[in-house]
């Protein structure tokens, strides 16, 4: 279900003094099944981007299309086009309010309507999603949970949706590193297996990273960027530029080219520079 | 008293309810004036347990914990112990009480009884020191989350501590907040001597630190220069924490055989190392 | 939304009125309620008008933004004028047709009734716009602190209003955060009817009723961290002194009491 973002415009306040342009004339296209990490610094116009994506924001000026229809036409059930595209917002666990996980997960399946039996399989397919045990969680009060679970349950309340579009907005934002791991590792699962279309927004190179396939870089409300993370990462001025870092390993490798080492421009994962750099020792052990 | 600014903890247990695992077993350290130490563990670890004991607002089951030579345990100098002792905590909004910055700063100085002339240059004082003397007259909703722990911290400031303690003051910041917040304190650390414990889960800030105190399960498995600590890659692994990706990196080519020396936490480290096991071949 | 939230309506100019003292201007306004309720005649009210349209000029607050503050209680005035104007009994009567019955004395009772309610709103209107919440409470916690000998927890209320002020845009930015998750999870907070709409309100009021309790737990543990331990022996920033224009405004208010009595008495 592709989605495709045509000269969106979103002006804050508009007519007033106080009007703020969030958005600058952005333009993309996702295809089925991608997994599109959205970068920039804080400001760059990332959350309201995300937000016009499912329609809870309407564009200045511009349009959204999902699968080809206009999310704000005039005869467009945008009730049902926005159940198809799973929008977690940042802390999402701030959104639990049920008396149990179970009954948490199934306030999204309630509103689409399904039977009893329906909600209650895709209860038992989310929470398996995100790793949290039925027979241990499903009749908790999602207040007695860690705050690492609380966020899997939250999460496990859009899957629920059976979204054809998952779209998160940090989705790690505050938690520890095993907290990162274990949503980011449940993440790759789920993309992995289903191929649901994903769109990630993070401050986390690393992350990024890690599950991106092509990045959307963003800054002052405009997309400085699109690409591969090897293309992306590889500029590191125009990053540094915009206030974001490179990964590490990035860096080293610049560091090193610097020096006069000829290292291809693009790595940017752990293990091709670890590869590179044994190879380089052996070279110059041999000499 | 006054001029002991040591803070120390003599075999410490925490339990939070009757017949629980403890929080803290036994937990013994001694922090020296002036020093940055980070106190880096997981959620559920018992590091902001130790930071709450630190302050006086939990006494130790079992142990004592002494704050600029006052034992926590007696009641009567909790004030004296949390006036030179001061704690900000993760949440950037729930520290700040007032509606506008300069009179947040001033709230511990009020609860102190500090006379108003004497409040006013102190306020300002705090206020320069974090570099937000220009926003002593907005609301604090208007704040980024990074300019918010700052006022948290130009709060404390103005109540001249000897020691800050920050409760994971970072967890919710994004990474130029983070920056902010971490610099802002290494910078206090370094020009006022204000001893800092510094609370968190981000191994690139503990990397900064002076020390490392590594906390699992209540217990402290882990202490000393950061690059010590995190050579012990897997160590930290196996406490599902993280090393900088230099250190794995440089662990991961040690064990493949590459002579790396011990302790490279950043890029440069790695770097250098490189150069000098790995020579560019000189053209003649 | 959030650009002119400080709840209330303060209007941030300066002015001799803005600058007067709060514990003076509360005290003032009780005493320019007690006129409105003394006013009787023509004369009375046009008092009142004087010193209200005065009283706007001097503080350089637009007299329609003072008319303003009447419009979302247009229905209850109107009511009210309609109420009088229709049941109230005379004898000198104007209208008569059916069971409607209009009397002179029903017509001028309708119109004043009307007019103290709006004088009322109106100068408690010159009160807020002039004055930032924050003097308010101020005001409030200083002349309330007699009664701290009788128990009453003057100190607790004043931090009490100062916090929720404080917290007011915050929990508005949740409220907006939490609404927005919901509905992306296929909540409807628009339409339906009363009963279902209330229904909706769950998904809403829970998170933030918790959210709001652990503010509240982790707020209590950070102000005590930094030392309080409540109103005993607290000083404070913010000092409120008393000058001549104070003095002055209260000749000007006990000015308008004696006339209005006055006019009570003899016309």
């Amino acid at each position: 279900m592709p989605i495709e973002a045509i000269h969106l415009t979103h002006c804050y306040s508009e007519g007033s003094a106080f009007r703020t342009v969030a958005l600058d004339d952005v333009s993309f296209k996702i295809d089925d099944g991608e997994f599109v990490g959205i970068i920039g610094h804080t400001g760059s116009g990332k959350s309201t981007l995300v937000q016009h994506l499912n329609g809870l924001l309407k564009p200045s000026s511009g349009q959204v299309l999902i699968d080809g229809e206009d999310l704000n036409g005039e005869h467009v059930n945008r009730r049902a086009l926005r159940q198809r595209i799973g929008l977690v917002f940042q802390y999402p666990e701030y959104q639990l309010f049920e008396e149990t996980v179970a009954k948490d997960i199934a306030f999204g399946p309630k509103n689409q309507g399904l039977s009893a039996e329906e909600i209650d399989e895709r209860v038992h397919y989310a929470m398996e999603c995100v790793h949290l045990d039925y027979e241990k969680y499903a009749e908790k009060s999602p207040f007695e949970l860690s705050g690492g679970q609380m966020r899997r349950a939250a999460i496990a309340g859009v899957l629920a949706m059976r979204p054809s579009v998952l779209i998160l907005d940090e989705p790690t934002a505050g938690l520890d590193p095993k907290g990162r791991d274990r949503v980011l590792s449940m993440l790759e699962d789920l993309h992995a297996r289903e191929h649901v279309t994903t769109l990630m927004v993070s401050h986390s190179m690393d992350d990024i990273a890690r599950l991106a396939t092509r990045l959307i870089v963003m800054s002052e409300g405009k997309i400085a960027a699109q690409g591969t993370p090897r293309e992306i990462f590889a500029q590191e001025d125009m990053m540094t530029s915009i206030g974001l870092d490179v990964p590490d390993v990035t860096r080293l490798c610049r560091v090193l080219r610097e020096k006069g080492y000829d290292l291809p421009a693009d790595l940017y994962q752990p293990d091709e520079l670890k590869e590179y750099l044994l190879r380089l020792w052996k070279e110059a052990k041999t000499c | 008293m006054q001029s002991d600014t040591r803070v120390r903890l003599d075999n410490v247990t925490y339990t939070y309810e009757e017949g629980a695992a403890p929080a803290l077993s036994e937990v013994s350290a001694e922090i020296e004036p002036g020093e940055f130490v980070a106190v880096l563990g997981h959620n559920g670890s018992g590091k902001s347990t130790m930071a709450k004991l630190l302050n006086a607002l939990y006494t130790p089951t079992e142990g004592t914990v002494l704050v600029c030579g006052y034992d926590t345990k007696n009641e009567e100098y909790v004030w004296e112990i949390r006036q030179r002792a001061g704690m900000i905590f993760q949440n950037p909004d729930n520290q700040i009480v007032a509606t506008v910055v300069k009179e947040d700063v001033a709230f511990g100085l009020e609860n102190l009884g500090v006379p108003t002339d004497e409040m006013i240059p102190r306020i300002e004082m705090a206020l320069k020191a974090v570099r937000m003397s220009k926003y002593a007259d907005t609301a604090p909703h208007m704040l980024s989350g990074g300019q918010k722990q700052r006022v948290a911290i130009a709060g404390i400031l103005a109540m001249e501590p000897s020691v800050i303690i920050a409760d994971e003051a970072t967890a919710m910041l994004d990474p130029s907040g983070r920056k902010e917040v971490l610099e802002t304190m290494r910078r206090l650390n370094r020009q006022k001597g204000i001893t800092v414990i510094w609370i968190t889960h981000f191994m690139e800030e503990a990397a900064q630190a002076d020390r490392v105190l590594v906390v699992t399960d209540g217990r402290i498995r882990l202490s000393g220069k950061p690059a010590d600590v995190f050579d012990q890659v897997d160590a930290m692994k196996e406490m599902h924490l993280d090393v900088p990706h230099m250190t794995a990196l440089a662990g991961e080519l040690r064990a493949a055989g590459m002579p790396l020396r011990n302790g490279i936490l950043t890029v440069d480290e790695l770097a250098e190392e490189v150069e000098r096991l790995c020579p560019l071949k000189q053209s003649t | 939304m959030l650009n002119n939230i400080t709840m209330g309506q303060y209007y941030p100019v300066d002015s001799k009125v803005h600058r007067l003292d709060p514990r003076i201007k509360l005290i003032l306004t009780i005493v320019f309620i007690v006129a409105v309720f003394l006013a009787k005649t023509f004369v009375g009210y046009a008092l009142l008008l004087i010193f209200v349209y005065c009283a706007a000029r001097m503080a350089n607050v637009p007299f329609k933004m003072l008319l303003r503050g009447l419009k979302p209680l247009r229905l209850i005035l109107i009511l009210t004028f309609l109420l009088n104007l229709f049941f109230t009994t005379g004898e000198t009567v104007w209208v008569e047709f059916w069971i409607i019955r209009i009397t002179k004395e029903g017509f001028l009772q309708a119109l004043f009734y009307s007019l103290r309610l709006a004088f009322l709103v109106v100068g408690t209107s010159l009160l807020t716009l002039t004055t930032s919440p924050v003097a308010l409470s101020d005001a409030i916690e200083i002349l309330l602190s007699p009664l701290k000998k009788i128990h009453f927890p003057a100190h607790e209320l004043a931090m009490m209003m100062t916090i929720a002020l404080r917290f007011i845009p915050t929990l508005l930015e949740e409220t907006d955060k939490i609404m927005k998750a919901q509905m992306a999870r296929g909540a409807d907070f628009e339409s339906g009817n009363l009963i279902s709409r209330a229904k909706a309100m769950v998904p809403l009021l829970v998170p933030l009723f918790v959210s709001a309790f652990r503010r509240a737990s982790d707020l209590a543990m950070a102000m005590e961290s930094r030392c309080y331990h409540g109103g005993e022996g607290r000083t404070r920033l913010r000092v409120l002194k008393l000058s001549r224009n104070d003095g002055i405004a209260c000749l000007v208010m006990a000015g308008l009491l004696a006339l209005i009595i006055l006019e009570r008495n003899l016309l």
